[in-house]
């Protein structure tokens, strides 16, 4: 079986899985790698073009410094060293590479030899972060599948030609495809804290590629076949372990593994021959004429460095030492992907449980984003009202709702409006007892073992007590005059 | 007025108001009118446009505003170099109909400084080849004897100096494509040091040696020009950061106490004539004041093998972009593949197929160090050669071409003799030095010769110098 759980190797069958991810991004700059045009999403076609982009004759590529220090900043992120570098052309005819020639990093990148950590502490190793251009779009109409083959005539937007592009080169550390998976996040979560790019996977400002081979234990490494077209984190998984399923098949079956660039089919679930070893394309590449060598010196590397802000596993290592919560857990990784774990360390400040507000910002605050409209002070005050025992969980949270619901309120108030004020325990055993009186059934059935007797009980305290009563309280008052 | 002047006085003579820039036009356009149909200097005659700009400059002068160093001066634009809505077609049937939606660094930079432009040149397609025969829109021929090709690949710029079409032109230079057809028809002709012009605008043969330099009359006309055209600019990434070079002021310093290097181990097979001529400069300049040093270029020898593959490798990857899916002509096929063969086959001309085919090869898997990478071995040779040789000597004269202009035909069907046109000014490229190449008498049939002054990297000022004392010495 393919299930794995923490600390345990995934393993299908008698074989282990091998995985590498080359992911490429689209760097967030005002304009393109090489020219003056905007490197902007979602306008018309062809409006984002200039000779340069068009690969006319005579126009020549200029590198653009803030793509360096975006590219510089992943690069550090990665743990890489920055190195001087150089540019090349890969060759390949293709309608929507305008020079017929891409400009890539060769044997000279910018960033190599980095690692990434996964949030349970595993390191993914990153051999090289380079800088390239991006290519056009093409659509082609008619025809099937999107194809160029077969189609009525193909459609070509420029506007992405040119747009610059990180390929982050990840080692073949990965051993499973829920590894696959954390690496792509907390990569994401990367490079969107440090600001290179939006990382949107379903936008295509982010593309995963994954080499993805077979072996048992201590053999030697399988041929590999690369995946493309993974367009989601969770396809990601899936293509991984269809296709490691697929070469097992082969192998079990007496085959070998070609080494060739397969398709991931979302529709169908499965992976296609793209093209094999042997019909790949020859780039040739060559040191790019047109550009001088790329040698970012010590001085600048460290402002760059120096600007990093802290990396989601600084942030979240912070915010469990905070609030007493695992790092790993899901409510640190779901309130440190959205930044808002700043805003839960103010409330901390502010004096109120930071355990309770990661509790109480994790589920309510879906919808703010990282700078929550809610004051620092107005939750943390709620907070103290529920920690001091004058509102209970329940209250606490419909306070909090409607608090979230304006942007901002004075709980103490809220709670008044409502007529929550804390009830002593004296008062809610009354109401306690009243209703095992008036629902004399329930209160046999509970007695006799039927735990969801119980709601009736719960109701009618609640109804009684107008909501103020706290559930938790109810509970374990009912459970206690039980005996269990 | 008369034509038989320089760029240097026509834009004095405007600037002062002694000249009118439309009579200057006018002068060259008769020239055009009466030989153009024997020399075949241009694809495109701009006459309308030249005298738009020739009245822009009488206007300036007349309201009391400087045009600027070129005032009303005739200028011809190798046809490689774009300028706005003006066809631009490298004398290729592929780019036939294009018009750049922009203007070159270098021809913003000449109408800047007030320059009239006459039109485009021909040239060997893409700038390959050695007598401008490769060209689609057929040969330019030498205006001292219209049997007889004009060198190449900016013939038709040398050849619209040489016949008064124009006062000066530009033409780019990748393995001597200045040089060579400035020594068939008898002007100056010089081949920058890589990087002082800008190469924005200009279509690319073979990225790392292209280089845009003039053709002038005299050499104070080629400093003129050469001033106007340098200087960085921030769209050539491989501009070198400085400012214009200057090099009027250097025209009448001589060359008392400068070191001539003569290359002891020079490839043969010059006419008689023209080692005749390079054995007369070698004096003119001794009896001018200056040293003749013996120097060594052991490795020159192969600068033409690395050349003929460093070249055509660039030249494979920068041609691949005329696809006929954006620009130029398109040959309509069955799908993309079968388009872009069917538009290549018919869009390029032989020697640009063939130089694809051996840069193709020269880069693929597998070859790639046994030619490209050995060739780039050979070029570190040579300039390291160089560097030993300017240890010893300011400049070094040779030869610009072996042989004077040849008939036209008699070498298109030897691919290899004629790349031999190019041995002595293809190392300059590989090293990126500058050079260039001065009148100095005649040769076989009374043609013009040629003998090229070599300096090291930005060595333009003393290059210059020793220029300008050749011409003062010729016999």
């Amino acid at each position: 079986m393919s299930e794995s759980t923490p600390g345990e190797k995934f393993m299908i069958g008698e074989y282990e899985l091998v995985c590498g991810l080359e992911v490429h991004v689209e760097l967030a700059t005002a304009t393109k790698l090489f020219s003056a045009s905007a490197n902007r999403f979602g306008d018309e076609p062809n409006v984002h073009i200039d000779p340069v982009t068009l690969g006319l004759p005579g126009a020549l590529p200029v590198l653009n410094r803030r793509a360096v220090e975006l590219a510089m900043r992943i690069g550090l992120a990665l743990n890489c060293s920055v190195q001087p570098c150089t540019f090349h052309r890969k060759n390949y005819f293709y309608p929507d590479m305008p020079k017929a020639y891409q400009i890539s990093q060769y044997d000279q990148p910018l960033n190599v030899d980095g690692w990434l950590e996964l949030p349970g502490g595993k390191r993914i190793g990153v051999e090289r972060a380079h800088l390239e251009e991006d290519t056009g779009k093409s659509t082609h109409v008619g025809g099937s599948g999107g194809r160029i083959h077969g189609s009525d005539h193909s459609l070509i937007d420029f506007n992405r030609a040119g747009v610059p592009l990180v390929e982050i080169v990840g080692r073949p550390d990965i051993t499973s495809p829920e590894e696959a998976r954390q690496y792509v996040t907390e990569l994401r979560q990367i490079l969107v804290a440090i600001g290179a790019s939006d990382a949107k996977m379903e936008e295509g400002s982010m593309r995963c590629d994954a080499n993805v081979s077979v072996r048992k234990p201590g053999d030697p490494l399988g041929t590999r076949c690369e995946i493309k077209n993974v367009n989601s984190v969770r396809s990601l998984g899936r293509a991984i372990e269809y296709e490691a399923r697929r070469q097992i098949a082969l192998i079990e079956s007496g085959e070998r593994v070609r080494q060739e660039t397969r398709h991931w089919d979302e529709t169908d679930g499965r992976t296609h021959t793209l093209r094999t070893k042997e019909d790949a394309d020859d780039y040739r590449y060559f040191l790019e004429p047109d550009l001088v060598p790329l040698a970012p010196d010590e001085a600048w590397i460290e402002e760059v460095r120096a600007s990093l802000p802290s990396l989601p596993r600084e942030r979240r290592a912070r915010l469990s030492s905070a609030t007493g919560a695992p790092a790993d857990g899901e409510a640190i990784m779901v309130v440190v992907e959205r930044g808002q774990d700043d805003y839960v360390l103010a409330v901390g400040d502010h004096g109120a449980d930071a355990a309770r507000a990661l509790v109480h910002v994790k589920e309510a605050f879906a919808e703010q984003g990282s700078e929550p409209r809610v004051p620092v002070a107005d939750l943390a005050r709620l907070i103290t009202l529920e920690t001091s025992g004058k509102l209970t969980a329940t209250q606490a949270k419909t306070v909090l709702a409607e608090i979230v619901g304006a942007g901002g309120g004075d709980a103490e108030a809220i709670a008044a409006a409502k007529g929550f004020e804390a009830m002593d325990t004296s008062e809610l055993e009354a109401m306690v007892d009243q209703a095992i009186a008036s629902n004399a059934d329930a209160w046999a059935k509970y007695c006799a073992g039927e735990e969801k007797a119980m709601g009736a009980l719960v109701g009618a305290i609640m109804k009684t007590s107008k909501g103020k009563a706290d559930g938790k309280a109810v509970t374990a008052l009912l459970q206690s005059k039980r005996g269990s | 007025m008369s034509v038989e002047t320089t760029a240097f006085r026509i834009a004095d003579d405007v600037r002062a108001g002694r000249a009118r820039a439309v009579d200057v036009l006018d002068a060259h356009l008769a020239n055009v009118t009466a030989r153009e149909g024997d020399v075949h200097a241009f694809n495109t005659v701009t006459a309308d446009e030249a005298r738009r700009m020739a009245e822009a400059v009488d206007a300036a002068v007349a309201a009391g505003r400087d045009p600027g160093p070129l005032a009303g001066v005739p200028i011809a634009l190798k046809d490689n170099m774009c300028t706005r809505g003006i066809p631009t077609t490298c004398s290729s049937r592929i780019l036939e109909g294009w018009k750049p939606p922009y203007d070159a660094t270098v021809v913003t930079r000449l109408a800047a400084a007030g320059a009239v432009f006459v039109g485009k040149t021909n040239l060997d397609e893409f700038a390959m080849g050695s007598s401008t025969e490769n060209s689609a829109f057929g040969p330019t021929f030498n205006p001292h004897d219209v049997t007889r090709v004009s060198g190449g690949s900016s013939g038709g710029s040398a050849a619209a100096v040489a016949a008064r079409f124009a006062a000066a032109s530009l033409g780019s230079d990748t393995g001597g494509s200045i040089r060579q057809p400035a020594a068939l028809c008898g002007v100056v002709g010089v081949k920058p040091t890589y990087g002082t012009v800008s190469r924005y605008g200009l279509v690319a043969f073979a990225s790392s040696l292209d280089q845009i330099g003039p053709f002038t009359h005299d050499v104070r006309d080629a400093a003129l020009l050469l001033e106007t055209i340098s200087g960085h600019d921030p769209l050539d990434s491989t501009s070198i950061p400085q400012p214009p070079l200057q090099l009027l002021g250097e025209i009448d310093r001589g060359v008392a106490g400068l070191r001539i290097g003569r290359i002891t181990d020079l490839p043969g097979g010059s006419e008689p004539e023209v080692e005749q001529r390079l054995a007369e400069a070698f004096e003119a300049l001794a009896a001018a004041g200056a040293t003749i040093v013996d120097v060594e270029l052991p490795s020159l020898k192969y600068g033409l093998t690395a050349y003929y593959l460093i070249a055509p490798a660039e030249a494979s990857s920068n041609l691949a972009r005329y696809d006929g899916v954006r620009y130029g002509s398109r040959v309509e096929a069955a799908d993309t593949n079968a388009m872009y063969m069917a538009t290549r086959a018919a869009g390029f001309g032989d020697e640009v197929k063939r130089r694809i085919m051996l840069g193709t090869y020269a880069l693929s898997a597998g070859y790639y160090d046994a030619y490209y990478g050995k060739a780039l071995k050979v070029r570190r040779l040579i300039s390291d050669d160089f560097a030993r040789a300017y240890e010893r000597a300011e400049v070094i004269l040779t030869p610009t071409s072996p042989i004077v202009a040849f008939p036209v035909g008699s070498k298109v069907d030897d691919p290899l003799s004629m790349y031999l046109c190019d041995v002595f000014t293809i190392p300059t490229n590989l090293a990126g030095h500058p050079a260039m190449s001065v009148p100095f008498g005649t040769g076989a049939h009374g043609l013009p010769v040629g003998v090229q002054v070599l300096a090291p990297t930005l060595g333009e000022p003393v290059m210059f110098r020793v220029a300008a004392e050749l011409e003062r010495g010729v016999r």
